[in-house]
């Protein structure tokens, strides 16, 4: 099997996995980050959002072929311990319930507040399209005005 | 009832303090199920046997305990679920929104009870008498002489105290944790990626595997040639699965598993793989050609039911009536789709099985799994994982059933993963319902006969043979219309399906409240009434109902002026004894999109643990119950379901949430659940929304487009 060497969270690591294998599964089964969730398998839920050089990007249809010399960021990554103010707002708030589709959601409000410091509802709209089934969507959305505000 | 029956010491040496106590408490035979620990490090801990799958619960009811004990939050905590279910004094599970309800009396008085004891420890300490003592936050202090313990100081001692025979219980004024917005145990590791769910089980030497199950209810697989599949690197076994029925005999709850083939990995991805390379052969069986499912409802709607309520006499009344409205209501299958698919981690040994799983039933889990892997239910450990959502889907365990034959089969331990597409077309699903109804005012406009004819297939056969040929499931809301009717009739028909269901968040009156508060609001336009004025008329005599109902249109501003284009309406829905109404703000695009843009909910659950997770939960379930009215169905055809994923299961997202505001009834009347009551009203208050603002009534559901 062919072997990859990522960076992940800062570290270098090496995997030998088939070149199909999506991101999401070498994450999980082979260097045990379980903090990305497997949610669909099609990029429709966004639950195994993670951050590609800086990027959201949906993990589960990601080749590990295909990552490359990128950095790569899972939730467990984001800060040394939950200090990022994204994790910060989200205990603000306490958007959490059953917890499955937040670490993909908070990867993708931190992506979306490094790109816009400051996003308005619309911005929130366009860059929040992960599924969550426990309905936790307005307090995603207090939760990244309450970061925004104190960046 | 002496306490002592109920509350017992049952710590060992050098934990610190221990009381057992039993929910609920009755006397016969002390076996506790539930643990109060204070450690000798200050460390307070409830154990009990309740799931924690979002809604909160663990938070209140450590929230419960710790405000009759004095404790310091910052050092409370809920301990794992215990998993020996089959040495439990009740069937331990999680669902219905019970948690709180069946807990509240004893935690308090548990709670309660360990303070006395760490204060009398305190007087032995300090020869001091008890009316001298108070306690603050993890401390009994001794006000005139200055001197303060900590509870983790006197947990031993306490446990030498004998349990008091009734500790005093505090008066809700002096309450400091009940009624505030304390932050949940659980966020902290929510937002970090360190919480565990079943999914993310890892044990050593464990494989992973997928199945690939009969496409078709109750086919079976003929036969199959895994060459291919063990030819792909990482693949460990294949291995065969047989069909469980999902309907129960005498009493016992169906298992409901899909002939199927597992492949067995290193890894999930290799699993996958496999699972691609399999070639399998199916005979579908008897149900290869199943489909139209409205079409064979409306067929059965001509037979006479089994009556669920008769008051009066409905078929006079209606003949009568001045006036007559008739209206024929559907509602689909309906998939939970937790946004964790369905897993379980099993491993079997010669004399043992381990099971790891996100479940709503340990008791029923230890039971499949004792049974799938030949050993005594006592032999079984249930470890509870956190639960990426349940929603009534976790309370089955086929999936329980397939990780334990599994791992039985390939002598490793075992995590099974379902693909979403796995688990959106090997569910247990909200049944499909037709339901006919009339009504009759007479000639003032007045409302004098209400008759429901429900047919659906049972829930309840998963338990066995029909009791009266009625399932209580399917008519909650319907039977218990809470209008003020002269004449009431309600009967219900079952059919017969091939299609296994299960208990879907809120249940029969997920579909009920959208059949009966949609015809109400048609039975108010024919007699051009307003219809929360003509809902107050009809619900004098039942206050709750009434304050709810009055608080919501208050707060939604009933009657105020609204953009052009808009509508509102209105609904009103009881998970007993929870009272939940609703007011929807909706506009229909060109194109017939509906856009809701605001839902005022208000709820009366009693009294008030956490506001915060009512709120929370008041807006969840507004969301849960509007993926379903806009777009939840299941179809199916040549006995497969459509549906695969949320390309086509589509869930509401961040761009169509409606803004939801919660207010709660301030109310001291009997405490309710809170997980699933905000879910029936929203289908039905949007749909009349829909009509106030379009003039066209939604009498199918998913709304889908307004053309």
């Amino acid at each position: 099997m062919p072997s990859y060497s990522l960076l992940v969270n800062g570290r270098r690591r090496t995997v030998e996995v088939a070149a199909n294998t999506p991101l999401l599964w070498v994450l999980r089964d082979n260097l045990g980050l379980t903090g990305t969730k497997f949610g669909c398998g099609i990029a429709q839920c966004g639950a195994c959002t993670v951050q590609i050089d800086g990027q959201a990007i949906r993990s589960c249809i990601l080749p590990v072929s295909a990552v490359g010399a990128s950095r790569v960021t899972t939730i467990e990554g984001l800060s040394a311990s939950a200090t990022h103010r994204v994790q910060k707002a989200w205990v603000a708030e306490e958007v959490p319930q059953c917890g499955y589709c937040q670490s993909g959601q908070i990867m993708a409000a931190a992506a979306l507040l490094q790109r816009t410091p400051q996003p308005n509802d619309a911005d929130i709209d366009a860059a929040m399209t992960n599924i969550c089934r426990c309905g936790t969507y307005q307090r995603i959305r207090a939760a990244i005005h309450r970061a925004a505000k104190e960046a | 009832m002496d306490r002592r029956d109920f509350i017992q010491v049952t710590g060992t040496i050098g934990a610190g303090l221990v009381i057992g106590f039993r929910i609920p408490p009755t006397p016969a035979s002390f076996k506790p199920n539930a643990w109060l620990q204070v450690g000798t490090d200050g460390a307070v801990t409830l154990t009990i046997d309740k799931s924690e799958m979002g809604e909160g619960n663990h938070t209140a009811l450590a929230m419960i305990i710790a405000d009759e004990l004095d404790a310091d939050w910052s050092r409370v905590k809920v301990g794992p679920v215990p998993e020996n279910p089959a040495g439990w004094s009740r069937r331990m599970s999680t669902g219905g929104s019970t948690s709180v309800r069946t807990s509240w009396d004893i935690l308090r008085k548990a709670g309660a009870s360990a303070r006395v004891m760490l204060v009398t420890a305190a007087t032995q300490a300090w020869n001091v008498r008890a009316v001298e003592c108070v306690t603050e936050r993890g401390f009994v202090k001794h006000a005139l002489s200055g001197r303060q313990l900590s509870y983790g100081a006197l947990a031993q001692r306490a446990a030498a105290v004998p349990v008091p025979d009734n500790p005093p219980l505090k008066e809700s004024r002096f309450f400091e944790l009940l009624g505030t917005r304390v932050h949940r145990l659980d966020t902290p590791s929510k937002v970090n990626g360190s919480a565990q769910f079943g999914i993310d089980v890892r044990v050593p030497g464990m494989l992973v595997a997928t199945v690939e199950r009969s496409p078709v209810f109750g086919g079976k697989v003929e036969s199959f040639d895994a060459s291919a599949a063990k030819a792909v690197p990482g693949v460990r076994h294949v291995v065969q699965l047989e069909s469980t029925p999902w309907t129960g005999v005498q009493g016992a709850w169906g298992v409901g598993t899909e002939s199927g083939v597992a492949v067995v990995a290193d890894t999930y991805w290799q699993a996958v793989q496999g699972r691609q390379a399999l070639k399998i052969t199916w005979d579908e069986g008897p149900n290869a050609a199943l489909g139209d499912i409205p079409g064979k409802l409306a067929a059965l709607a001509g037979q006479t039911g089994v009556t669920a309520r008769q008051d009066g006499d409905v078929t006079a009344a209606l003949a009568a009536a001045a006036k007559k409205v008739e209206s024929v209501y559907t509602v689909p299958f309906l998939h939970h789709a937790t946004m964790e698919p369905m897993n379980c981690t099993a491993h079997v040994r010669a004399a043992s099985c381990e099971v790891w799983v996100p479940t709503q039933n340990q008791t029923r889990a230890q039971e499949v799994a004792a049974e799938a892997s030949g050993l005594a239910k006592e032999k079984v450990r249930i470890h509870t994982t956190l639960l990426g959502g349940g929603f009534g889907r976790r309370l089955e365990s086929d999936f329980v059933a397939e990780a334990v034959r599994i791992s039985k089969a390939v002598g490793a331990p075992v995590k099974v993963i379902w693909s979403r597409e796995d688990d959106t077309r090997h569910s247990f699903y909200r049944p499909a319902t037709y339901n006919r109804l009339a009504a009759g005012l007479d000639a003032q406009g007045k409302p004098v006969a209400w008759s429901h004819h429900i047919v659906a297939p049972p829930i309840l056969l998963k338990f066995g043979p029909l009791q009266n040929g009625l399932d209580a499931t399917l008519i909650d809301g319907a039977s218990d219309v809470p209008y003020a009717f002269p004449n009431v009739f309600v009967d219900q028909v079952a059919a017969d399906l091939p299609v296994p269901l299960g208990f879907w968040r809120s249940v029969g009156a997920s579909q009920n409240a959208f059949v009966v508060e949609c015809f109400m609001d048609e039975v108010a336009a024919a007699a051009g009434r307003d219809p929360y004025e003509l809902r107050r008329e009809l619900l004098q005599a039942k206050p709750r109902h009434l304050r709810t109902l009055e608080l919501a249109a208050t707060k939604a501003g009933w009657g105020s002026p609204l953009p052009p284009g808009h509508g509102r309406g209105i609904a009103i829905a009881e998970w007993e004894p929870t009272t939940c109404a609703e007011v929807a703000e909706v506009s229909v695009s060109p194109d017939g999109t509906v856009r809701v843009h605001r839902v005022v909910c208000a709820v009366d659950c009693g009294p008030v643990v956490n506001p915060d997770t009512i709120e929370a939960q008041m807006q969840g379930g507004v969301v849960f119950g509007l993926s379903a009215a806009l777009y939840g169905e299941i179809t199916i055809e040549k006995g497969r379901v459509q549906q695969g994923n949320f390309n086509d299961y589509p869930m509401l997202r961040m761009t169509e949430m409606p803004v939801v505001e919660v207010h709660i009834v301030p109310s001291t009347d009997t405490l309710g659940g809170i997980g699933e009551p905000s879910v029936p009203p929203i289908a039905p208050a949007v749909c009349n929304a829909i009509f106030a603002a379009t003039g066209k009534r939604i009498r199918s559901l998913p709304i889908g487009k307004v053309t």
